[in-house]
Order: structure tokens, then sequence, then C-alpha cells
């Protein structure tokens, strides 16, 4: 919010360097996001009189003139192509090395063989039109009035030495969003007295309701609402002094009435707005719900179709503002208004704020409904704008005015004590401190012993409890004295990962002692993503955004793979030729669309790899470093998935379950991705591995006797799979412990279709040791069982 | 007998002088012409015979002494040999030991899991449990029970993600809060952590990012308390001569409410470009736990009082890093993630 410094000044003695205002709001709360003087672009530019005029010898239309600029010179010669000029006249005059608005520097030259040693600004050149200064917006060089001493600054002259603060104001402190609350902000820190606002003005003997009736329907949405006749408007201009104001704030002048309202939306925070009663049919002004259906052209002169959701102001036939948010374009104020009705009321803030959302239509007026006016400050402010009617004369006044549910609101108060507050805070503020700081922010504080009972002021709506009532002393006696305690008072309690927690750290620790980099990548994917690895059927089963912020991330996934596909493409596209990349993350499991229960959140593994060494059994070794981690025992069977190729394949199984897939990105996917590596992707059903892990250790001691190791040779059909061999060479010896597959032959000895497996067996002894006959009689009796379940033979 | 023995020795110690045998073959060549079953000194053996009885003691004893010095010599030269051969075979062995190594470089960790993994060690040490909540979440846990009501102004404050019905993303980690005071009494010393999202991308916002939720809810728990464990964070986290400051701020769900700064730790304080010459650094919101919210959870707040607070570990990583564009983040260029060793 923008508080010209002039302006706040009005209320509060300030009487520090405004950097130390800015800090000084800055630690109790309101946090200056900008601080601008208004005149920063400007530099070196004078008031001049222009002492001589004379026609340029080469041009028709410069003309050389000489400048008094006081201290500056008395007679610098400047060649100007303007011509609203006289001799005599006072003019801002950029001298040589000045700067002006948007940047431009000026500096010492020669127009056409003359010397001219500056430059003759107009208002624009300023940065000034003429709501800043009388006449900035003529067409050729500002013409300055009154009384001015040449060579002085020209920043006062036109109203550029000023600051402008930009706050922020936290959502919960409706009552600083105008000058007003901040001056008392300011007062409070800085101990001064708060000037008091001028509320008083003339009432003239005819009445408001002689000319109108006020009903309002929906007292729900319009807990108070205030209309006051102001009769006989007259076009009277707005001083500069407001639009001024206005301008500082970012608002141009409109018309007089209009202005007012502006001025005190400014000033008190509270939106008003002013109807031209000769458009409100039937001199009725009913505030309702909107009927479905019902349309409205707001000032911008955009139309709404309206619902009942939505508030409106009417007149005997038709909606003729939204409240809250904007007028209609058809009680609009104009040149020809008389009657005018002014409208200060305080509308509910969710509803504003529903309707705004709904419509998409916003305003200042809306942003501060949103957040909260009080019906204190609508109140009073009607009589603000009332009496800058009679300040302007631009009307005459009404003796009464609609109040409709003008109750008293009640105040606020807060039971609490001394101890309490500091009880909350920790450290141990004096009582009297704490009356002094409550005081100066307006409240009331009365106290009896360590209890205190605090009043809060009518304009301060959040207040709710004893915390609240500690937030406002601290903010003031300062943060910078709440000094560390560590947990002094509190219980002793053991602290540190679950079991579970645990058991991830470890499987991601395997992976990365695996070469992977954890990678971590958004939960929302892309229909196209699913259509991409042609499962776009799947894409119907997952969760919609329903406000994406693209269509690209509208999808919470249902796997990780497209994910890590991106990653790894984008990789590869970067030139980073290998890489192995995992991420543990969430997939999202609706048990119904459109989504009506808490959707299941499904821990999952997903790995991507690529790269010239890499083949789908490094990729299974990240299944398998998982897998031993954890305690488990996975299998494989060949699978397909359409994005993978069909012949490198596996569907991962723990205890005959699948539990995830691993495989070569499908060759014709490659070529569309333009992936010239191989790329192998794998998911993994983590949260079902998780639930079979055995992560404890299990000792066995070392076996009493040497281990014995046979390698064997064997023939087999290209069918057979090594788990086959391995299962049934397992299975025909308990003393087997280990089979290891080092080496398959294909070539034109074994004849076409078949391989040869070479394995090496480990038998560890158990009772007794295991002789060399003995090891040669184990051989045997696998080779048998190899021969007569798969049709194997020994090489 | 003497006299043979005598001269064997003399004419093998001539050979075997210097010269004599210049190669290990000759050495082995000249051994068997002395040693070998044909060799002169078996010769003098099987002579043997033709020596008086009572002599053959003392012929026996010197034959034994030549054969016992011959071998040593011829032992003594072998091992010359060897060790000239192994010295000529390892000066051929050199390396260029500045050629590169072979080892299998490990992976790395996530930069926003190494600042989630300081924040549960140092958190985790003064008591506080890891609690992970859904992500999908209802209104009530993000917003209502959080003193955050439909149509609320502080709703603005986290642009929301919906998926229909009462459920969203959440925005925040708070969310966690309830769930966990909805189920455990005091005391309660949690950390929340996990992804949150919001309707918001550029170089500082991404739409996912994660967010750390601390909750401590016990009696007598005080504003300096929350202040002292932010100070311990930013010591361990950063370096012991961070310092945190408190400004007031506001947020539905805590009152007071603080915005807690971080003295920069790339000036010391001083002021430069990182902290906008400010010397502090806006890292995380806090505050005491609102006694509705505490009421929302079957919390008497009467006796009871907490603080919370809500940590960005992206944006952590981002100050500890020196990370630019929190989108780096989430790009997963191997480049980039592998500067972060585990």
């Amino acid at each position: 919010m923008k508080v010209p410094l002039s302006w706040l000044k009005d209320y509060v003695d300030v009487e520090i360097p405004v950097e130390e205002l800015a800090q000084k709001l800055f630690s109790c709360g309101l946090e200056v996001e900008e601080l601008v003087y208004v005149g920063q672009e400007i530099d070196r530019c004078v008031v001049g009189r222009i002492e001589k005029i004379v026609p340029h010898p080469d041009s028709d239309h410069l003309q050389i003139c000489s400048l008094n600029c006081g201290a500056h010179g008395e007679s610098i010669q400047i060649v100007t192509g303007a011509h609203n000029i006289a001799e005599g006249d006072l003019v801002p005059v950029a001298l040589d090395g000045s700067s002006l608005h948007g940047g431009v520097k000026i500096k010492k030259g020669k127009l056409r063989g003359v010397e001219s040693c500056g430059m003759l600004c107009s208002g624009e050149e300023l940065g000034i039109n003429g709501d800043l200064y009388d006449g900035a917006d003529v067409n050729g060089i500002l013409i300055l009035h009154g009384d001015l001493v040449p060579g002085s600054d020209i920043k006062p002259v036109v109203g550029l030495d000023d600051y402008v603060l930009d706050i922020a104001v936290t959502a919960n402190r409706s009552d600083c969003q105008s000058v007003y609350g901040i001056a008392r902000e300011v007062a409070a820190l800085l101990g001064k007295p708060l000037k008091p606002l001028a509320l008083d003005y003339t009432p003239l003997s005819f009445s408001t309701a002689d000319e109108v009736s006020v009903t309002v329907e929906a007292p729900d949405l319009c807990p108070r609402y205030i209309a006051h006749y102001v009769a006989e408007l007259n076009n009277a201009p707005t001083p500069l002094w407001m639009r001024r104001r206005l301008a500082l704030c970012g608002l141009r002048s409109i018309r007089n009435v209009v202005d007012i309202t502006n001025f005190v939306l400014l000033e008190m925070g509270q939106p008003m707005h002013a109807f031209d009663l000769s458009h409100v049919a039937g001199k009725q002004i009913i505030v309702r719900r909107a009927k479905a259906g019902e349309k409205i052209v707001t000032l911008d002169e955009k139309e709404f179709t309206l619902t009942p959701e939505n508030l409106v102001i009417c007149d005997a036939e038709k909606p003729v503002a939204l409240a809250g948010i904007m007028g209609g374009l058809n009680s609009e104020i104009e040149a020809e208004t008389r009657g005018v009705l002014f409208e200060c009321a305080k509308f509910e803030r969710a509803n504003v704020r529903r309707t705004s959302r709904a419509l998409g239509q916003k305003s200042d007026s809306s942003a501060r409904y949103e957040k909260g006016v009080d019906s204190y400050t609508t109140g009073i402010a009607i009589n603000r704008a009332l009496r800058l009617v009679q300040e302007l004369g631009c009307g005459k006044i009404a003796r009464d005015r609609f109040d409709v549910n003008a109750e008293e609101t009640k105040p606020i108060v807060v039971e609490t004590s001394v101890s309490a507050i500091n009880a909350l805070l920790g450290i141990e503020v004096p009582k009297e401190e704490i009356k002094r700081i409550l005081t100066s922010l307006n409240f009331s504080v009365t106290s009896r012993g360590d209890a205190l009972t605090v009043t809060a002021p009518a304009y301060r709506e959040d207040i709710e409890g004893y915390p609240d009532i500690a937030e406002e002393v601290i903010r003031m006696y300062g943060y910078d004295r709440i000094e560390g305690t560590f947990l002094k008072n509190a219980s002793s309690t053991m602290g540190g990962l679950t079991d579970a927690q645990k058991l991830e750290a470890r499987a991601g620790s395997a992976l990365r002692r695996q070469g992977y980099s954890e990678a971590i990548t958004y939960s929302f994917i892309s229909p196209r993503d699913y259509a991409l690895l042609r499962i776009a059927d799947e894409a119907k089963k997952a969760i919609r955004i329903v406000n994406p912020i693209g269509e690209d991330m509208s999808l919470m996934r249902t796997t990780l793979v497209p994910s890590l596909l991106d990653s790894a493409v984008r990789n590869v596209r970067r030139g980073n030729d290998a890489g192995r990349l995992y991420e543990f993350a969430n997939i999202y499991l609706a048990k119904e669309l459109p989504v009506t229960e808490q959707p299941e959140e499904r821990r999952t593994l997903g790995i991507a790899v690529w790269g010239g060494a890499e083949n789908f059994f490094t990729a299974k070794g990240a299944f398998e470093a998982f897998a031993a981690e954890l305690g488990l025992q996975f299998s494989y069977a060949p699978a397909e998935r359409p994005y993978l190729h069909p012949g490198k394949c596996a569907a991962v199984l723990l205890n005959g379950k699948e539990i995830g897939v691993l495989g070569e990105l499908a060759p014709d996917l490659a070529e569309e991705l333009s992936v010239e590596v191989p790329l192998y992707l794998g998911e993994l059903d983590y949260a079902a591995a998780a639930e079979q892990a055995d992560a404890a250790v299990h000792y066995v001691p070392l076996p009493a006797f040497p281990e014995v190791r046979r390698d064997l040779a064997l023939l087999a059909e290209e069918s057979v799979s090594c788990a086959e061999v391995e299962k049934v060479i397992a299975e025909s010896c308990k003393y087997v412990t280990a089979v290891h597959l080092f080496d398959v032959y294909r070539g034109a000895q074994i004849g076409e279709g078949k391989k040869s497996m070479a394995f090496t067996v480990t038998f560890t002894p158990r009772e007794k040791a295991i002789s060399p006959e003995d090891a040669d009689g184990y051989v045997r009796r696998i080779v048998k069982a190899l021969g007569e379940k798969l049709g194997l033979s020994q090489r | 007998m003497k006299q043979q023995t005598q001269e064997i020795r003399e004419e093998l110690e001539r050979r075997l002088a210097a010269g004599g045998c210049a190669t290990r073959k000759e050495l082995v060549e000249l051994k068997l012409e002395y040693l070998g079953k044909g060799g002169k000194i078996s010769a003098l053996s099987k002579g043997m015979r033709d020596v008086p009885p009572e002599e053959r003691p003392e012929a026996g004893r010197l034959l034994g002494e030549l054969r016992g010095w011959a071998e040593e010599q011829f032992d003594t030269r072998e091992q010359e040999f060897k060790r000239l051969e192994l010295a000529a075979k390892v000066a051929g062995e050199r390396i260029d030991v500045t050629m590169p190594a072979k080892f299998s470089a490990g992976g790395s960790v996530h930069p926003v899991t190494l600042v989630r993994r300081e924040l549960e060690e140092i958190f985790s040490g003064m008591g506080f449990n890891i609690y992970e909540g859904p992500e999908i979440e209802r209104d009530y846990y993000n917003f209502q029970a959080l003193n955050i009501p439909a149509d609320h102004p502080a709703r603005d404050m986290q642009d929301t993600f919906f998926v229909g019905g009462e459920y969203l993303l959440r925005s925040q980690t708070s969310s966690g809060q309830i769930r966990v005071m909805e189920k455990q009494a005091p005391p309660i010393k949690i950390l929340s952590p996990g992804r949150v999202y919001r309707s918001d991308s550029d170089a500082t916002h991404s739409p996912m990012f994660h967010q750390m939720e601390g909750l401590v809810v016990d009696k007598n728990i005080t504003l300096c308390d929350l202040k002292g464990i932010l100070d311990e964070f930013a010591r361990r986290m950063f370096t012991a001569e961070t310092k945190t400051r408190f400004r007031p701020s506001y947020f539905p769900f805590t009152e007071p409410s603080v915005e807690v700064d971080l003295s920069c730790k790339n000036c010391g304080g001083k002021g430069c470009r990182i902290c906008k010459g400010t010397g502090w650094i806006e890292v995380l919101g806090a505050g005491m736990v609102n006694r509705k919210v505490l009421a929302n959870c079957g919390i008497d707040p009467d006796v009871y009082t907490g603080f919370a607070f809500g940590i960005g570990l992206e944006r952590i990583a981002m100050i500890k890093y020196g990370i630019g564009d929190i989108r780096l983040l989430f790009e997963n260029d191997v480049r980039f993630l592998r500067q972060f060793r585990d």
C-alpha cells in the first residue's frame, strides 16, 4: 500500500529521517517494501527566469533564451524549440549534467551552431502531470506560477520533493490499509500524538429520505449500509492538493465526487461509492442477492452474468452496482450529475472475495473488503467524505442519512494478566511498559494487581485473545529482546526416525553405492506423457488437478516412469552421455474418480540408467543391490510393456508376486526421442517391498570345513533360462549354497538354437568335510537332474 | 685324498672367480660338472673304495667338507643371479603413477534430501520425531483446522491446487501439525517434512517444493524457546556465527507470528548482493500455536502452549549451496546432482 510521507505528516509529526521511519515500521510488522523518493529521477534541475529570447540565426523554429538561474548562472544560454514562452516567464531549467524523467541526461551542446547549456523542460520531462502541478499537462514548456526564486531546486516547486512508502500489510491488519491507519501506528512508534481527522460538516435542512429509500434484504452479506444524499452537485474542480495525493498513490483525478470517494478509500481504508440518483429507478436502493442470470455492466464496461451468490445494489429495476467491487455503468457520476447518493457500507468479506474470484473482477475497493473493513470506520468515513464535499464546495449535504443495521458493535475486551503475557513471551516485560505500549496503540487498559482488562480500539477487529495482546506488546517492545532459551521447561522426549524411515534411507544408500544419483521430479505429469509411453488409458485413472498451471502438469502421476524418462532424456540431450538416477516418491492412486475419499499415496522406486557401458544386467544390479539391502530375494520373468523392448523387459517378482518392472527403452521410442545410447527404466512398488523387508542382520557362523567349488559347462536349448538351471541345481543337492553363471557361449561348434552355459557351483559342507569324490557324486546327481528336467547335457 | 680335494677346491675357486661364470647358464653347467651325478666331486666319492679303511673317516670328512663348501659357493652365486634377474625385471616395470585411477564412483544425494537429513539430525537430537502426512489433503487439515476458514484472505498467500471435492494438494506441511495433534497428547515434538504444492512458477518459486514443519506443544512453552531452537538450527545448518532475527508477521495458525531472518553468511551481516544489502535473509515463518488450532485438535489452550515453524527446504539448499535458480533442483542434470555427495 502506497503512503506519501507528506500525507502521513498531516496526522503525525515525523521528525526522524524517512529511512529510520521505514526501519521502525519494519520492526513493528509493517514492512516498507519500497521507499521511493518521488523526485529521484530529477537532478540539477532548477527554476529559471527567461530574461531574453532571440531568434536562432540559422533556424526558423529554434529560439535562443538567456536564463537567470540564480547561483547557477545569471545568463545561461539555452536553445529551445518551444514557443509557449515569453520573457519574464519562470520555467524549469535542466542544467548541464542534469537528469530527467526516464533517465534522460542533459549535456551542454550546440544546436545549429549555437551553444545550448541545458534544456527548458516540459511537465512530461519532469515526470509530472496536471495532477501534480497545474499546467503540467500543457504541450510545451512548463510555465511555473507563483513567486519563485531563480536557481532554487525544481523538485519542491512541482511537488516532487516527497517520499512514497510502499508498505506490505499482513492479512490480519486490515486497519492498516490506509494512510490514517499507518499514521496511527507511526504515532505509537514515535510516541507522538495522532492528529484527529476532520469529520465535521454543516448539513442543510433537507432529508435523504425525501430522495431515496434504502432497504437491505441481505443483512448477512451487508452488516452495515450507510447512504447519504448530496444535492446540487457542481463541477468544481478537484483542488491540486487532493489530485496530487491521489496521483502519488497511483490514481488519476476523474471528477470531484469520485475523487472524494477515492481519497477516503486511501486515507481511511473505507471503500465508498457515489450513485447518480437521476439514474436510480424508483428512487429505491435495495441491497440484495442477484437473481440467477441477472446482468450488470460495470464502470469499466465489462458485462457480468450473476448468480444469487453475488451481492448487488439495485434500484427498483436492476442492479446498479456489484457490491463492494465496482459500480454499474448505468449510475455513473457524470458532468451533468446533480443529485448524488454516497454509499459507505460494510460488506461481508468472504462474499466479496468469492464474487471477485468467480467473476474475475477486482478493484481497490474489493481488495480492501476482502481483507475486512471494520464497522467503526464505516461509520466515520461517511463524515469524512461529506466534510470533503464541504471543503471542495461541490454540493449541498442532507441533514440525515440511512444507516441500516447501525447497531453499536461491542468493543472487544480481553481479560488477561501481565503474567500470562510474559509466560507466552518468555521474558519479563514490566507491567507499566505493557500498559504504555497498549495505550499508545489506543487500547484502553485497566489493571488490578497482575490482572489486565484490555479493550481493543474499535478498528481492531483482529484482536481475539491474550496472544494478540502479547503480540502487540512484543512488536512494540522489540523482538530483539526475545532471548533464546532451550525448551527450558519442556518435558524430555525421545526423537529420531522410525524404522520405516530408516529403511528407506538405507535403500537409497544401497542405490547410491551402486553409483545412482537421487533425483526429485514433479509429482504431476501430462496426459501426453502417458500417450508417449502408449499407456494413454492409464491417464484416465490419474487424479486430475482442477486448476493446473498447464496441461503439462495436470495429472497426479500413477507411475514414476515418465518423469525419470524425461530426466534421462534431458540429460542425454545436454550431452551427459551416461548416468544413473533413482527416485523414491509417491504415486497417487484414487479409489474412485472424481476424488471423494483419501487417495492412496504409494511409495515407489523408479530408476533410469543410460550410457554406452550399461546393459540390462547393469540396470538389474540396482534392484539386486536394493533387494540385498532389504534382505529380499527378487526373481525375474520375461514381461512386456508398451514402452519397453519386448525382448529386454522383465517383471520383478517378490514371493511370486509382481512388484515391478525393468527393461530397455523400446527401440522405436528411443528413435522418436533421439536417444542413441542404451537406456533402461525400472519401477518398483517400494511399499510392497518394504512390507516384506528383513533388514536385520542374521549372523551365520563360518563353515568349519572348506567350501568346494566345481565348474559345470552345460549344453542347453536356447529356450532354457538361467533361472531354471539355477533352480534345478540348487534343488538337486542340499550342500549347494551358490550357483553363479559365468559364461554363455554360442557358436558353430555347438549348433544352431543351442548355447553353452558355464556355472560355478559352491558346495558348503555341514557336519563333515566334502571330499573330491563326494563332490564328483553331487555333480553327477546335478547333471542327471538337469538332463531329466531341462534336457541339458554336460560338455 | 687330501690333496685331491684340495686340488678340486682350488680349481673350482679359480673357475668361480671373477669372470668365471658370466651367466646363470654357465653357472648351472659348472655346478653339473662338479656336483652332478657324474661330476668331479661325485667321481671322488666313488674313489673312496680305494682308500684304506683306517683313512676312510678322515677322507669322508674331507669329501663332505668339499661338497658342503662347493654347494654353498654355487648357492651364493645362484642367489646373486636371482637377485640381479629380479632387479632387472622390476626395473622394467615402472608405471606412471599419475595415470587415472579406476574406481566406481558412488552416487549422490539430492541437495533437498541433504538439507532434510541435516534438519532431521539436528531436531531428532532435540527429541523431535518425524511424521510424514499425506500430500493430497482435505481442506480441513490444510486450512480450516489451521484457522483459515473458507474465503479467508490468508488463502491468497498460498495459491492452492485442487483435485476435486474437499481434496487439494497440500500447500503447506502445517497440515501435519493437525494430524499429529489429533492423535497424540502433549508433550509433542515433531517434524513434518514433505512435498507441498502452490500454483507459482519462476526462478524462486516452483509449483512443487519441500517444507519441513516443526511443532512443539507442552506446558510452559515460550517464544524464547522458539528463538532458542531456531538459533541452534541456524548455527548447525550454517555457521556458528549465524544469528536469527524475529520480526512480526502474520499466519492464521500462530499468534504471535514471526518471520525469521538469518544473518547473511555471504557478507556476515554487512550487506551484499545476496541479502540485497540488508545483511539478513528471510528463511522461515514461525510463531506460537494459535489457541484456536490447539482447541481444534482437542488440546486445552489454557494448559498447553506451543510453537510451530515452517522451513522451505529448497530455500535453505539454495542459500547453503549458492544455487541461483530453483528450477535446477528439479531438472536432475547429473552434472548438478553429482556435486552433492552423500
